[in-house]
């Protein structure tokens, strides 16, 4: 999203006319359950009671494609093989700043196996000048290192590699900044000779286009609340902080690709991306081609953390090269233009002040934030400082930074990770100057009625039970530590979100959606929603997915695929079930009304016959196929529960000699409404901690101060976290119903625990040492540092 | 990558004779391939030794062990007399990169692996290890680099093993065809950036490695390595230490204090050395010895906290060799 939702922009979304009342179940079952009214559409199937009264929905039944999965049976974009395929590879920029002055392709094209050659025109991804005159040029400027200039496609991957390493290109270089704190000072080289904006994707990303530029700053974007001055005034205490993160890469294990074949009537598209209806528009867009005759095609995806929509830049040459070559044309980019040029998480640079009074109440949030995006905007990252707490008064101002690197998107939760590491720790500062217990602060600012039960959960566990509240109690090198940090999200709805229920005369049933499974597991949730509406095991329902000839599925960014579109398949399903039962009633002697789907079987409420199978019943079906489609309806009550989060403890232990730090134990407690599969959403919430402890102690995109190149764009200097990385994780998935859709269902990928766990280890190794380290990643010289530095202030002291 | 051909041998003799014309040795294959694909080397001929049965396996003789240099990091750490006796060549071996990699690289050419540097590894950045002028690391990022022994390349010695064989003082048997056998000590193998920056061993490129020879651990001997990185799961050294205690009951009698990650080849510390001998094994003294194992250090501008996780690395491993505690949750592998 360009600028973060807040509670009002999300309710200005029109409810459709209330048509009917029914009573749902809203709350935590076993804290705070209770029935609230809802007027909802008459269309709408009736109301699903809590997931302990449903049958296959709220169970964790096995993946879909599991098997296909885990055999290799499954086939991924760069396992798609087309007869007569081409292999493409891109010549990217090795100088982080230039014009191009040239590019001679003749040696490539003589390459015996070179079958094409492009030159970029239209770079995808860069910020976008205001005035596009201030640096018109034949070639687009480069404006990061691994920027892609041209392609070659070939015969064989190893020829195409060859051939572009013989295109010759020549540049212009121009003065750079690849450091963000250079890049804020006056007489910094500029990224951009003016003001430029980027635009954000499906998945979010790209910052205010409304702000100013001075140099290489754009912005700020302010946002005021109240009356600052007058907060800080009030306050009893005042803490602040600085706080610095890094840029972290998404670095998927597939790397982005496609497979582009163009044909006269028809390009077909393979993808891998969290968008097959985005990547549609940007290729019809792009090359001026009606929608019709665009058809992208998903069948597995590797993941993508939020940088996989549209065409992008791989896309775009793969299809130019296919059209030129006639062949069809696989690019797949290797891992070092993955950390380059496919995007990032920006860095953030963040003065945190809060003002409180004795009882912890809010006064006053101040935060001024830099960031970089490269040469790409969206580094705001004021979302939990917005959205977390109960304030007073609030001032934000949160700035892009342009260095000459490769341009940021969306990725997980976008700001979100950066914001909470400052503003979480810095509640735990407040906490220690108030000398309030965490959760009691959090109890006393906080209002959200769910994470109330989170945190009694946490309070209730053995892990909270075991923190010492004294920091910094443990004697000898090695010191243990305990820290808790909250979340925030928003729950936004793809509302073109559709599906298709089929139901044939065999028995046999389908679920058909655009819609992309990026591993979170959809197809699954698909399958037990049929299975729970027509009564048969998920086993014997059959999925369709990502294929935009299906009906539109929603972008999988912003944790919006299983809200969104859960509804629409329960619906079509609700549909297809009534239709079918219309339709076989009169063989059976009896009404619709009198018909039941339970346990495989159609069954007479009143006894008119006795239980028939499923597929018995199916094959007096009048017709060989009966379908429904579904669009999503709005959510029913959009005045409440458009927020929800979780929160996260971490157990560490800091060793002071060495700096290192090691997270023992992670106690995860998350709501997501109703959730559909808790084995699948425990999965996502085990990937949120694991990718959110990996960017806290460890990834970082290193770039060479002298010349501009990423010095570690691989997995090995590039440092992720492996196995031994990985603590012990314990989630408590909450039920918690809001009462808005048919499936009640939100959404995990970014409240996954993601945003909140690189503050509560943050919190973790102040309990630990009494020291707080403001600056990510924490790696042994981060650590050392601080805690010296703080030695060094207590000696002074 | 670059094309390529390759010769497949099974004997030392027939390897030896195909050692002509640029042709480079490949073994396990996991360090030159790498090099090959990160561009910065383009061998057209390959003499793949692997099959090379005669050089792979374990051997107990009088004098100690002999190594063929084919055995595998995992074969050498899972050795039960190497567990016993050489404790701090198991740890080593044991401890290297993953257990998938382990169980195909050989010890000859995790010995004779090219140094880390991410400057030495980009074929964007030509630098003076590959015959340029420049080294960018001191100017550059140089978190990981040297601390010491460097004036003109700071990359570190990458290799765990070597810092375990130096400590154990082993040497390393050197065949060609043409002028036979000669054996050098593990520091010799090495070749110091100063003295030539593009060689990096003594090794030719008519020789192989045929032997590595261990001498039997003198009586009351113990011996242990630990590695630290930023990851516990596969990573470089950021520091590492390997020591080797010949004990009289309580006291040491001799100390051998081995480094990897502190200067550009494997080196002994005299003064770690120096500062336990003849004296009881303590918190006290071990942390002495490692308090002097960074004499005379100098560091880059990243990299100065090396300087205080080198003495913590040497006492917890004189702590740990000494029996007086466990192997570290902290180091990596």
């Amino acid at each position: 999203m360009k600028t973060l939702p807040s509670e009002n922009a999300l309710t200005q979304q029109a409810a459709a006319p209330p048509k009917k009342t029914v009573e749902m179940p809203v709350g935590v079952p076993g804290y705070t359950l209770r029935n609230e009214s809802r007027q909802i559409p008459p269309t709408e199937p009736p109301v699903w009671p809590i997931n302990k009264d449903l049958k296959y929905v709220g169970q964790s039944i096995p993946r879909y494609d599991g098997e296909a999965k885990a055999t290799g049976r499954a086939r991924y974009t760069s396992d798609v093989q087309l007869p007569g395929m081409l292999y493409a590879k891109c010549v990217n920029a090795n100088v982080p700043h230039a014009k191009v002055l040239s590019i001679d392709t003749s040696a490539a094209e003589k390459l015996p196996g070179v079958r094409g050659v492009h030159v970029i025109q239209n770079v995808l991804g860069n910020a976008v000048l205001r005035n596009p005159a201030l640096d018109a040029a034949k070639f687009p400027v480069v404006r990061y290192a691994g920027q892609p200039v041209a392609a070659v496609a070939a015969i064989t991957p190893a020829i195409a590699e060859e051939a572009a390493a013989l295109v010759r290109v020549r540049y212009d270089t121009r003065p750079f900044v690849v450091d963000q704190n250079k890049a804020r000072q006056p007489g910094s080289p500029n990224v951009y000779p003016g003001p430029a904006d980027e635009a954000g994707s499906a998945g979010g990303g790209g910052g205010d286009d409304e702000v100013q530029q001075t140099g290489n700053v754009h912005g700020p974007s302010i946002s005021k609340v109240g009356n600052i001055d007058q907060g800080f005034q009030d306050a009893d205490v005042i803490v602040e902080g600085h706080y610095v993160t890094q840029v972290q890469t998404h670095s998927a294990l597939e790397t982005h690709g496609v497979v582009a074949d163009w044909k006269p009537d028809l390009l077909t598209v393979w993808a891998s991306t969290q968008g097959t209806a985005s990547v549609r528009e940007e290729f019809a867009g792009f090359f001026k081609l009606p929608m019709s005759k665009v058809r992208v095609i998903t069948e597995f995806m590797g993941g993508g953390f939020g940088a996989k929509f549209g065409a992008g830049n791989p896309g775009v040459i793969a299809a130019a090269l296919s059209k030129k070559t006639g062949a069809p044309v696989r690019l797949m980019l290797d891992r070092e233009e993955e950390h380059l040029s496919v995007g990032n998480r920006p860095s953030s640079d963040q003065t945190l002040r809060i003002g409180a009074k004795k009882d912890g109440t809010l006064t006053a949030i101040h935060l001024v934030a830099y960031g970089t995006a490269g040469c790409g905007t969206g580094a705001g990252c004021a979302g939990p400082a917005h959205n977390l707490y109960q304030y007073a008064s609030l001032h934000t101002e949160e700035n892009d930074v342009f260095i000459n690197a490769g341009p940021a998107t969306a990725m997980r939760a976008p700001g979100h990770p950066q914001g909470a590491f400052a503003l979480e720790q810095t509640m735990d500062d407040l906490a220690v100057r108030l000398a309030m217990d965490p959760l009691d602060l959090r109890d006393k600012t906080d209002q959200h009625p769910v994470r109330r039960v989170e945190r009694q959960i946490v309070r209730d566990s053995d892990l909270w039970k075991s923190r010492n509240p004294v920091a910094a109690a443990d004697h000898g090198p090695v010191k243990r530590g305990v820290g808790f940090a909250q979340s925030v999200w928003y729950r936004m709805v793809a509302m073109s979100s559709s599906a298709e229920v089929r139901v044939h005369r065999d028995g046999s049933l389908e679920a058909i959606s655009a819609v992309q499974d990026i591993g979170s597991g959809i197809k699954t949730v698909m399958a037990q929603i049929l299975a729970e509406q027509f009564g048969v095991p998920p086993s014997q329902i059959v999925v369709r997915v990502g294929d935009t000839n299906f009906p539109e599925g929603p972008a999988s960014g912003g944790s919006m695929t299983t809200l969104s579109l859960t509804p629409a398949v329960r619906d079509a399903a609700w549909q297809a079930s009534q239709k079918f039962l219309a339709d076989i009633a009169p063989s059976l002697g009896t009404t619709p009304h009198d018909l039941v789907l339970v346990d495989g079987e159609v069954r007479s409420q009143s006894g008119k016959f006795q239980p028939l199978s499923f597929r018995r019943a199916a094959a007096k079906m009048s017709a060989s196929q009966i379908t429904a489609q579904a669009k999503r309806v709005p959510d029913y009550d959009r005045s409440k529960y458009l927020t929800y989060g979780g929160v996260d403890v971490a157990e560490v232990d800091v060793d002071t000699e060495l700096g290192r730090i090691h997270v023992r134990r992670v106690l995860s407690v998350h709501d997501c409404g109703r959730p559909m599969n808790p084995q699948q959403t425990i999965s996502q919430i085990n990937g949120g901690i694991i990718q959110g402890i990996s960017y806290t102690l460890l990834e970082h995109r290193l770039l060479d101060p002298v010349y501009g190149l990423m010095v570690n764009p691989d997995l090995d200097l590039y440092k992720i976290a492996g196995a031994r990385e990985i603590p012990q994780i314990d989630v408590r998935l909450v039920e918690a119903y809001i009462g808005q859709s048919s499936t009640d269902a939100s959404g995990i990928g970014e409240a996954a625990g993601v945003m909140s766990i690189g503050a509560a280890i943050g919190n973790a190794v102040y309990n630990a040492t009494g020291v707080r380290v403001r600056q990510t990643p924490m790696t042994p010289p981060v650590v050392l540092a601080a805690l010296r530095a703080s030695a060094a202030g207590k000696e002074q002291a | 990558m670059n094309r390529f051909s390759v010769a497949d041998c099974t004997s030392v003799d027939a390897a030896l004779a195909q050692l002509k014309d640029g042709a480079q040795v490949k073994a396990g294959g996991v360090d030159l391939l790498d090099r090959m694909k990160d561009g910065i080397e383009q061998p057209t001929r390959l003499v793949n030794i692997r099959n090379v049965s005669e050089l792979r396996g374990i051997r107990e003789t009088d004098q100690g062990l002999t190594l063929g240099p084919l055995t595998t990091l995992a074969e050498i750490s899972d050795h039960p007399v190497i567990q016993s006796q050489y404790q701090i060549l198991s740890d080593a071996c044991g401890h290297a990169a993953t257990p998938h990699i382990r169980n195909m690289a050989t010890v000859g050419g995790n010995l004779l692996q090219r140094v880390q540097c991410w400057y030495y590894r980009s074929s964007d950045f030509q630098c003076i290890r590959h015959g340029k002028d420049l080294c960018f690391a001191f100017e550059g990022l140089n978190q990981y680099h040297a601390i010491m022994e460097y004036s003109t390349c700071p990359s570190v010695a990458p290799s765990s093993a070597a810092v375990a064989l130096l400590g154990l003082g082993a040497a390393v048997e050197l065949t060609s065809a043409k002028r036979g056998k000669r054996t050098l000590g593990i520091r010799e193998l090495y070749i110091v950036p100063d003295a030539n920056p593009t060689k990096f061993n003594v090794v030719e490129p008519d020789e192989l490695i045929t032997a590595i020879h261990i001498p039997k651990p003198a009586p009351g001997t113990r011996s242990a390595y630990q590695k630290y990185g930023e990851k516990e799961s596969f990573d470089w050294a950021i520091a590492d230490a390997g020591v080797v205690l010949e004990m009289d009951g309580d006291r040491c009698r001799r100390a051998v204090i081995t480094m990897g990650a502190a200067s550009p080849v494997v080196r002994r510390s005299p003064q770690a050395e120096a500062a336990l001998a003849g004296k009881p094994i303590t918190e006290e003294t071990a942390r002495a010895a490692g308090a002097v194992a960074v004499q005379g250090a100098s560091p880059l501008t990243q990299n100065a906290y090396k300087l205080d996780l080198f003495p913590v690395a040497v006492y917890r491993t004189i702590l740990l060799a000494a029996g007086q505690r466990d192997r570290d949750p902290s180091a990596a592998g």
